[in-house]
């Protein structure tokens, strides 16, 4: 036992570590920064944020010693239970949960809560890391893709009934994974399209264009699915050249319509798109069975489901969302400006940052954060303590720690030599870059407002503890695999 | 297509989003960070609480220490629009004595950003200003009950005496041009500035130094401390007190004896320049201007066609009459034209040429000192046009400019630099003038009138008080003015200056005995006081109307204390109004008193009435 555990220490990354242990330290202070009120200095009181949160972090520290200790084989082995375990606990929640503010996610055990949706992140990692280890599985059976989006819903869907939107999205992350392990690109770029549609027909959907009132929006939008199905026809159909001239021909109809609209007699434009859409749906249905290709019709379908998407959506926008949350898609979009309601974070987290200037304020000088300017500053928001304390210099060095970080769980992971190790650690790169990406843009106005923590830096237990368990398994794993060349090394010596 | 089992390569894509989204990030962060300051500006003024602590503005006291303007508290009813929740409109309307129409009213006015242009759901909005303490009373003790009401405390002005309203002036809420010209930012909206008199003038020294307390403000509004422990308060610095010239007894004698009247009395030290009183008839009560009502009663006084907003002491332009005569005659001697002992004929008048200037029944022909006492016209109508054809000057217009160059010394023709705001600057002709009005054919009988303070010549009752100060002082005068100190130190150096005239002291005491000698035995016999030896021209000029009353005297002779000049709009000759006016005031001011006779005589001046028919004036 002792020469493993010497072992251990020796092929964990230290690398990780160190990055790990500078993040939260760093996150420490900015819980004190953003926990700070005038006339208390007292960090180290259990009374306080940031006392607490020394706690939390000294139980994280004892956690992720644990899990470097345990064998490697027991995750492996695991996993379905933890998993299973895990999918109980969530449904359970949603039953004995108190109501905060709306949500039924908190655990409250005694003095402390938890959240289970933190902790299902590294079960379903584990869960999804076992079943793509199996020795029959392929991503491209129909059922095994299946059962794998089901994995990745189940937990999903039960944190969505604690009535917790934003921690249930971030399993979209575990959609990158798939994407490494061979899901089609084609799934990304539609995810990819699906987004940039509905941005497009919302933001320029009162934009009339033209006499007769034509929305802008389903303009560009159809446009926009014309000259992807036609660059689509070039990606797929082994490099034909067909779809760019139809792309020219439906420029040149689309150009004298638009002439004929504004000069001669005006009507309405979409016509003439949607003649477009048709025919191109006809020509590719054609050339599918011209020329035996499955793809000709894919695209076709394709187009098909664009402009379907870009008709329902319009619907759900309109009819089936709030009014308060069309607003906030419409503050995000920068359509309306309601400083005082929706948009009122956002701008106060703006204000916040852009008052750091290059070098910031100093440690604890914040004048914004102090005086709680910035609602959840130290939670949700708590990146714009980094970036009024510490400026554009220290806020930029952050991101490049997590950017560091999340390269590092890379190379680890395309280091493994099984499906498992690879990707259990995608998935924890994936889940800290969703994190980092939604957290860090919601406060710099560039993504919607998701409440969901910023990794290490964040107040509160369940995240960190959550995120170092998700990590640490990711470390003993990797260990073990440096575990393995240690032995096949000393093999030949002994 | 061909299936690839080994997606290795997909990292680079991965890995390749990690990196594109964390250089978003640092981009987005230099944009807000670095290249834009709003933020910071956004976020000082999201956290600083700059709190104005406002100086009590100076008070004001007469020459005798008495006190006329003083401070006191008042009160305004604030809210804050964000914060009010479940008002009671009916329970505030009662507690603050209103009308709920007068409440709906004013809310509408207040959220109106054109008519309030710093309306923000954010701040402090006034909803009812300048209440008394006892209007605020029953408000205070129901306050709790309104959440984002607030009463703030501020100060008013109070007058002591109800008079002497032109001088003193008011102060109201600055104006949008006031606001314009505001280049040191001193004043904010809903500050208070000096709108009128020695409000106005002295506004930098009576309103002090606004002091300021830098607070820390969290997101709710509620202050969280003082931010560097108040390293960077300013104290306010309490605005000086002035010390004015007036004698507010005498003042008020004025007012008194102008009621009922149209005109203007002018009295002036003559050894200091500062003005002892300084009546405008009509005249208001300045508490008008104070308060709630402030708005109502200026408007309703500006509808007056008797003009009582109107400082008729400064800014009413009259013929001076005959009171001009002195001045003719100063200059006639200084030039040359005349000596002491020079004599005119008068049979009734200024005949000569086919033109005539009555006059009144006197010996003849005469000398300048009985020509003073018995306002003879003719012998000024002599003299103009003598010097007008005079040799040595070649021409009319030369010899018209010299003229003039004699009047603007004595303080005619342009504003005497009165501190009050507002002084007009009569009108003295010069040779250009008549050159333009007659198309340069004229000569000293086209003119005539001006020698006997007639036709085109205009003066202010102010310069007709000065010019009996610079008779008084034998030869100069100093700029009048109606501050005496400005605490911790003196008047402006212009207000301590001696102005020369173009005239020698010898020539004044000719003109002085013609004044001693109206009084006691020309047409200013009204005006001897017993035991005072007082100097004196009346005036009687001639206009549209019935003829104005005019004095100018000065007393005692030889020691003059007290310079004055009396105007009364359409009182007929000088002797009726002008002289037991100027009369009665010489003698308050000398004695400190009236005697019994004198009492009477100015209770029966009070009660006389001048009708003025309803036309604008």
């Amino acid at each position: 036992m002792a020469t493993r555990n010497v072992s251990v220490w020796k092929s964990v990354d230290w690398t990780i570590i160190v990055l790990y242990l500078i993040l939260v330290v760093c996150g420490w202070f900015s819980v004190c920064g953003a926990s700070y009120t005038y006339g208390e200095v007292d960090f180290f009181s259990f009374d306080s944020r940031a006392g607490k949160q020394l706690v939390w972090i000294g139980c994280s520290f004892g956690l992720g010693f644990i899990l470097l200790m345990l064998e490697e084989k027991f995750y492996d082995a695991f996993a379905y239970v933890i998993y299973i375990g895990m999918i109980l606990l969530l449904l359970v929640t949603i039953f004995i949960a108190p109501d905060t503010k709306g949500s039924r996610s908190w655990l409250v055990l005694g003095p402390v809560s938890l959240q289970p949706a933190e902790f299902a992140k590294f079960a379903t990692a584990l869960a999804l890391a076992k079943f793509m280890n199996s020795y029959s599985f392929s991503i491209h059976k129909w059922k095994d893709a299946l059962l794998l989006v089901l994995l990745v819903l189940l937990p999903m869907c039960l944190i969505i009934m604690q009535k917790e939107t934003g921690s249930a999205l971030v399993y979209i992350a575990f959609f990158l994974v798939l994407y490494r392990e061979g899901m089609p690109g084609a799934i990304l770029f539609m995810g990819v399209c699906a987004i940039l549609y509905f941005i497009l027909s919302v933001r320029y959907g009162e934009v009339c264009v033209g006499g007769m009132g034509v929305n802008a929006g389903e303009l560009l939008v159809l446009s926009l699915i014309v000259v992807f199905a036609c660059s689509m026809v070039w990606v797929y159909c082994k490099r034909s050249k067909v779809g760019f001239r139809f792309m020219g021909w439906c420029a040149l109809v689309a150009g004298i319509g638009a002439a004929v609209s504004y000069w001669w007699h005006p009507f309405h434009l979409s016509y003439v798109l949607w003649g477009i859409c048709a025919f191109l749906v006809i020509a590719f249905l054609y050339f599918s069975v011209a020329r035996r290709s499955r793809n000709f019709a894919l695209i076709a379908l394709f187009i098909a489901g664009s402009a379907g998407f870009l008709y329902s959506s319009d619907y759900v926008f309109n009819k089936v969302l709030q009014p308060h949350q069309q607003v906030r898609i419409k503050v995000l979009l920068g359509m309306e400006e309601d400083l005082a309601g929706a948009g009122y974070n956002v701008n106060q987290s703006k204000i916040a940052i852009g008052s750091g200037g290059v070098f910031g304020k100093g440690f604890l000088n914040g004048t914004q954060t102090k005086l709680k300017y910035v609602p959840e500053q130290d939670t949700d928001f708590i990146f714009c303590t980094v970036g009024e304390e510490q400026g554009f210099v220290g806020a930029s060095a952050v991101l490049l720690l997590y950017l560091a970080f999340i390269l590092r769980l890379v190379v680890l992971s395309e280091r493994q030599y099984d499906t498992f190790g690879r990707v259990y650690g995608y998935s924890v790169a994936s889940i800290f870059l969703f994190h980092l990406f939604i957290n860090v843009g919601m406060v710099l106005g560039l993504t919607p407002v998701i409440g969901i923590p910023l990794p290490f830096f964040s107040y509160g237990g369940s995240s960190l503890w959550g995120f170092t368990i998700l990590l640490f398994i990711f470390l003993r794993i990797d260990a073990s695999r440096g575990e393995q060349i240690q032995r096949s090394k000393r093999m030949p010596m002994s | 297509m061909a299936r690839r089992y080994d997606f290795e390569e997909r990292k680079y894509v991965i890995g390749g989003i990690a990196v594109l989204i964390v250089l978003v990030f640092i981009a987005r962060l230099f944009v807000l960070q670095i290249l834009t300051d709003d933020y910071k500006k956004y976020a000082d003024s999201n956290a600083f609480l700059k709190r104005t602590q406002y100086p009590s503005r100076g008070v004001i006291y007469d020459r005798n220490g008495e006190l006329l303007v003083y401070n006191q508290p008042a009160y305004d009813i604030t809210f804050i629009p964000r914060e009010i929740a479940g008002l009671d409109t009916l329970a505030l309307c009662e507690a603050l004595d209103i009308s709920p129409a007068f409440f709906v009213e004013r809310m509408k006015e207040v959220s109106n950003r054109r008519k309030n242009p710093g309306y923000s759901r954010y701040t402090h909005q006034v909803f009812m200003s300048q209440l008394s303490a006892e209007e605020c009373g029953v408000f205070q003790e129901k306050l709790f009950k309104f959440p984002g009401f607030y009463i703030q405390r501020r100060t008013i002005r109070q007058y002591a005496y109800h008079a002497a309203a032109h001088v003193l002036g008011d102060i109201g809420e600055v104006s949008a041009r006031e606001m314009e010209a505001n280049e040191d930012g001193f004043y904010e909206r809903g500050d208070f500035i000096g709108k009128q008199g020695v409000e106005r003038f002295y506004e930098k020294e009576l309103r002090g130094e606004k002091g300021v307390e830098v607070l820390l403000r969290d997101a709710h509004g509620r202050v969280q401390g003082r931010y560097m422990e108040g390293k960077l308060d300013k104290m306010p610095v309490v605005g000086k007190n002035i010390t004015l010239g007036l004698d507010i007894q005498l003042q008020m004698l004025g007012e008194r004896l102008m009621k009922n009247k149209i005109g203007s009395i002018v009295a002036i030290e003559p050894a200091t320049g500062e003005i002892l009183c300084m009546v405008s008839s009509p005249t208001f009560d300045p508490q008008l201007m104070v308060g709630r009502s402030r708005g109502k009663n200026h408007q309703h006084l500006e509808q007056d066609p008797k003009k009582p907003l109107l400082n008729r002491a400064i800014m009413g332009v009259y013929p001076p009459g005959s009171t001009f005569k002195t001045a003719q005659g100063l200059t006639f001697l200084q030039e040359g034209i005349i000596q002491p002992e020079t004599q005119f004929p008068c049979h009734h008048g200024f005949v000569h040429a086919g033109l005539r200037v009555g006059c009144h029944a006197h010996s003849s022909p005469i000398g300048l000192v009985p020509a003073i006492a018995t306002s003879c016209n003719s012998y000024f109508c002599w003299g103009l046009y003598r010097m007008m054809g005079m040799k040595k000057y070649g021409r009319p217009q030369v010899a018209m400019n010299k003229w003039r160059d004699y009047m603007v010394s004595m303080g005619f023709g342009y504003k005497l630099g009165v501190d009050l705001p507002g002084e007009k600057r009569g009108l003295i002709p010069n040779a250009e003038f008549y050159d333009k009005a007659y198309r340069g054919s004229w000569n000293g009988l086209t003119v005539i009138s001006i020698a006997i303070g007639q036709g085109e010549v205009l003066l202010t009752p102010l310069q007709i008080a000065n010019l009996g100060a610079t008779i008084a002082n034998r030869g100069y005068f100093i700029t009048p003015h109606v501050a005496k100190s400005i605490e911790g130190g003196q008047v402006d150096s212009v207000y301590r200056q001696k102005r020369f005239t173009d005239a020698s002291p010898e020539n004044y005491e000719v003109i002085v005995q013609g004044m001693r000698d109206a009084v006691l035995g020309g047409t200013c016999r009204g005006a001897n006081i017993e035991g005072i030896e007082v100097c004196g021209k009346t005036g009687t000029a001639q206009n549209r109307g019935h003829d104005h009353s005019a004095f100018m005297g000065f007393a005692p002779m030889n020691d003059p204390k007290i310079a004055i000049a009396v105007y009364v709009e359409n009182g007929g000759f000088g002797a009726v109004y002008g002289v037991p006016i100027g009369a009665l005031m010489m003698e308050q001011y000398l004695n400190g008193e009236l005697s019994e006779a004198s009492e009477l005589k100015a209770e029966d001046i009070s009660n006389r009435v001048i009708y003025y028919g309803n036309e604008e004036r």
